[in-house]
């Protein structure tokens, strides 16, 4: 091999390395482990579901859904007013920024996110369905740290 | 005459308690202030057919809750564990009025499609706390 077809080899390598660190730093990135979650968020929105991290949403999705949280996905889930102020201020000073949450997802879905669907493209559809898992929102079925923000594949573990 | 203060007073009490977020309260007293607001008495048997009746629509509150709440539950659409609602099984349930209120209004519209009576609530404690 002569010279520049190596260097070319070898740049090819690096940039395919530094393209898929940055894929799963990009992944990753939901602010989760160390944004610490407002007690107000914890307390009325993870009594129904997973704490999910604000970065894993653009502001104008949160925006839509505390407008509406009467009808939240078929459940009531109204706040009162002072409550609802706290909820969106936090929210929105911490919504996903960076490019692939910035575009609000179908319905405001986390699970109907691009980058979701492709981050569990290797799970069978089968496993959904299972009674521990149900539902695509349930995070913690199988990611074991999700309540405390932590999405890492290392701590995911399927149940049977 | 005297019944009508009666009533009176007890509202007074249950909207003072209601009023106060974190004022700290327990099954007997929440029970107490919304059947207050009722000529009949609490009946257990009554709240028990209201949480596991679906009332014509999709849910009840067993859905979520389990039939006989002494066990944690599952959301029926999320599948989040839910803790005991029964209060021997649970101390942080019926402890705080403005909670309580909270979640019936939801959950009552939920199952029910409107909010519940305070007679209904009442019955539903009534029941909740007979298990033991």
């Amino acid at each position: 091999m002569n010279r520049p077809a190596r260097l070319h080899r070898t740049l090819r390598v690096l940039f395919a390395l530094l393209g898929a660190s940055q894929a799963v730093r990009a992944g990753d990135d939901q602010r989760g482990p160390d944004l610490a979650l407002l007690p107000k968020y914890k307390q009325e929105c993870a009594a129904c579901h997973v704490a999910f991290p604000p970065g894993m949403l653009p502001a104008d999705s949160w925006r839509r859904l505390l407008n509406n949280l009467p009808n939240h996905y078929g459940t009531d889930a109204s706040q009162d007013a002072a409550t609802l102020n706290q909820l969106a201020a936090w929210l929105s000073a911490n919504a996903g920024t960076y490019k692939r949450v910035r575009e609000a997802p179908p319905e405001d879905r986390v699970t109907k996110s691009a980058w979701f669907i492709r981050k569990h493209d290797e799970v069978p559809a089968g496993v959904w369905k299972r009674p521990a898992v149900k539902s695509a929102s349930n995070c913690s079925a199988c990611h074991t740290q999700a309540d405390q923000g932590n999405f890492d594949e290392r701590t995911v573990r399927i149940p049977r | 005459m005297t019944r009508s203060i009666l009533i009176r007073l007890a509202s007074a009490a249950l909207l003072a308690a209601l009023g106060t977020a974190t004022r700290a309260a327990t099954p007997a007293d929440l029970q107490a202030a919304y059947g207050a607001q009722s000529t009949t008495a609490a009946a257990p048997d009554r709240g028990q057919q209201l949480f596991t009746n679906r009332h014509g629509r999709e849910w009840s509150c067993a859905s979520c809750h389990g039939a006989v709440p002494t066990q944690p539950g599952k959301h029926a659409s999320t599948g989040k564990p839910i803790a005991p609602l029964a209060p021997a099984f649970n101390p942080e349930r019926f402890a705080d009025a403005a909670k309580t209120e909270k979640w019936f209004r939801r959950n009552c519209n939920d199952v029910m499609g409107r909010e519940c009576s305070p007679i209904e609530k009442a019955d539903v404690i009534s029941w909740l706390r007979t298990l033991k």
